[in-house]
């Protein structure tokens, strides 16, 4: 070896690199904050919040959007919580080690890379038209479930492997059964874990576009019923922008999007914050 | 010689093809604290944790041979597990109390089995605690985390947890490895105590605490029971060379 750096500066280089790659990242994210909030800010008032848009979002407010992104995602969720829960549980405790098991673990891991659009399509396809739920709350929600369920699972999957085997063979040596060790012990503690799967399927529920626009519909009136169809946020903002509606209500719309993904997100946070406050006490 | 609770006739057992235990034939005496010894490797918590079939956890893992408690064959085909670990409870080596209350961990057992009054609740737990000699350090703070505990103490909760569910036999599976040596003179004290009520059976890597706690003691070695009997007997005129070794720290 001749002339090499010395190990001095190329640690210096190796800190300038990651301090500037940590930047970049951070500043992208404050960039893209402060020009959505900048340019969208001055249209949010409280009427904006709870007015009906007029001229196809023209003027008005969005509550029927922010409605409907909040009833399709409930719906979403109401669906995937028990069935990502269900089958976390059964592919760690119970299924057996074998083929059979793996395969299944494979779907899932394959649902979470099918593209949303093709998701949506087999929605439209399966919910819409052949079991007739029509564009409606209950199509895009459990369209948006499908999207949504693998990340559930393998979050729910993660949090119940973290439960020491310890606090299982408690629970037996008792004589529990099976059922009530997973029910009494194993998913308390794991639940904080699966908060996280949630928020996460949350965060990705809210801005999902092409699930619902080919199966929730793009109704801009209040939905009175399940089986009514909605607009959501994120498709009437793209509305607005592609079809030239109006921009100005487009960065609007988008504040108030971004607002709800933190809203429910701190809100995560804080259950998550208080279950490890009441569980990890050591 | 008392009544025996549990015994072992040519009892095998395998790991795939691994064998852990080679044909262990010996009888528990009711009542009695028996120590089974050796060093590690040698089966001895393999062979409790046949006991009450927590090997059933372990994939690839074979039975054979017979295990009576009480005359019942524990391996037996309409054996009920759950009943069984009902009576036979056990405390293993590093405490592990549930992520709950005190109240809670000591209650967990009682509500499983359908114990539903608060007034009996309150009296299980109190006395349980009481018979794990942990009643006095927790009286007042039976809503907190167990985990608030010190490792000594957590030892006593899972005791306490384990008695509440009225076993007839306990196993203790070096309860105290994990312990500091005054937390593990408590629970020797303990175990003591518990023999007028249970068939004990503890596994230990150590002769001083077998002498200590023991009415009878079992050598196991490479899965083998090289020796059984009386701990005094075993302990000052081993019969064969190899219990006499291990004791004498020869090896082990």
């Amino acid at each position: 070896m001749t002339a090499s750096i010395s190990p001095a500066t190329s640690d210096k280089a190796a800190k300038v690199m990651l301090w500037l790659s940590a930047s970049i990242a951070i500043l992208t994210l404050l960039f893209i904050l402060g020009y959505i909030v900048i340019k969208g800010l001055s249209v949010v008032n409280l009427s904006f919040l709870l007015d009906s848009p007029r001229l196809s979002g023209a003027e008005g407010g969005i509550s029927p959007a922010i409605m409907g992104t909040l009833c399709v995602v409930t719906v979403a969720l109401l669906a995937a919580i028990p069935i990502g829960i269900g089958a976390a549980i059964y592919l760690t405790e119970y299924a057996p080690e074998c083929a059979a098991t793996h395969i299944i673990t494979f779907g899932v891991e394959c649902l979470a890379g099918v593209p949303s659009i093709v998701i949506g399509l087999f929605g439209y396809a399966f919910l819409v038209i052949y079991l007739g739920f029509g564009f409606s709350i209950l199509s895009g929600g459990l369209a948006l479930m499908f999207m949504i369920l693998p990340w559930t699972v393998r979050a729910s999957e993660e949090a119940i492997k973290t439960v020491p085997q310890a606090l299982r063979e408690a629970s037996l040596a008792l004589g529990a059964t099976k059922w009530q060790t997973v029910s009494r012990v194993v998913l308390p503690s794991a639940i904080p874990g699966i908060m996280t799967g949630v928020i996460l399927g949350v965060g990705k529920a809210i801005g999902e576009t092409a699930v619902i626009m080919f199966t929730a519909g793009s109704s801009l009136l209040m939905p009175t019923s399940l089986f009514d169809p909605v607009r959501v946020l994120p498709y009437h903002l793209y509305i607005l922008a592609s079809e030239g509606i109006s921009d100005r209500m487009a960065y609007g719309s988008s504040v108030v999007l971004l607002a709800m993904v933190l809203v429910i997100n701190l809100a995560a946070i804080t259950i998550q914050w208080h279950y490890g406050r009441h569980y990890v006490r050591n | 010689m008392s009544e025996i609770e549990i015994e072992s006739r040519n009892l095998d057992l395998w790991y795939g093809s691994a064998q852990a235990l080679k044909t262990i034939t010996m009888a528990v005496p009711e009542k009695k604290v028996t120590a089974i010894i050796g060093p590690s490797g040698c089966g001895k918590s393999t062979f409790i944790r046949c006991i009450n079939r927590m090997n059933d956890l372990i994939k690839d893992c074979r039975v054979t041979g017979e295990l009576l408690f009480e005359g019942m064959d524990i391996y037996g085909k309409d054996t009920d597990v759950v009943a069984l670990r009902k009576k036979i409870g056990m405390v293993f080596q590093k405490p592990n109390p549930f992520p709950m209350s005190i109240y809670d961990n000591v209650a967990y057992g009682p509500r499983l089995h359908g114990v539903t009054k608060n007034e009996e609740l309150d009296r299980i737990v109190e006395e349980s605690l009481k018979a794990a000699a942990l009643w006095d350090e927790v009286a007042g703070i039976l809503d907190r985390s167990a985990l608030g505990l010190s490792g000594g103490q957590q030892q006593r909760l899972c005791i306490a947890r384990t008695l509440a569910v009225e076993p007839k036999v306990v196993l203790f599976d070096e309860p105290c490895s994990a312990l500091d040596p005054i937390s593990t003179a408590k629970i020797e004290d303990l175990i003591n105590n518990l023999k007028r009520d249970y068939t004990i059976i503890i596994v230990t890597h150590t002769m001083q605490q077998a002498a200590r706690v023991s009415d009878f003691t079992a050598f196991f070695l490479l899965g083998e029971l090289i020796e059984f009997g009386k701990t005094k007997q075993i302990l000052e005129m081993p019969e064969r060379k190899s219990t006499e070794d291990y004791i004498t720290g020869r090896f082990g």
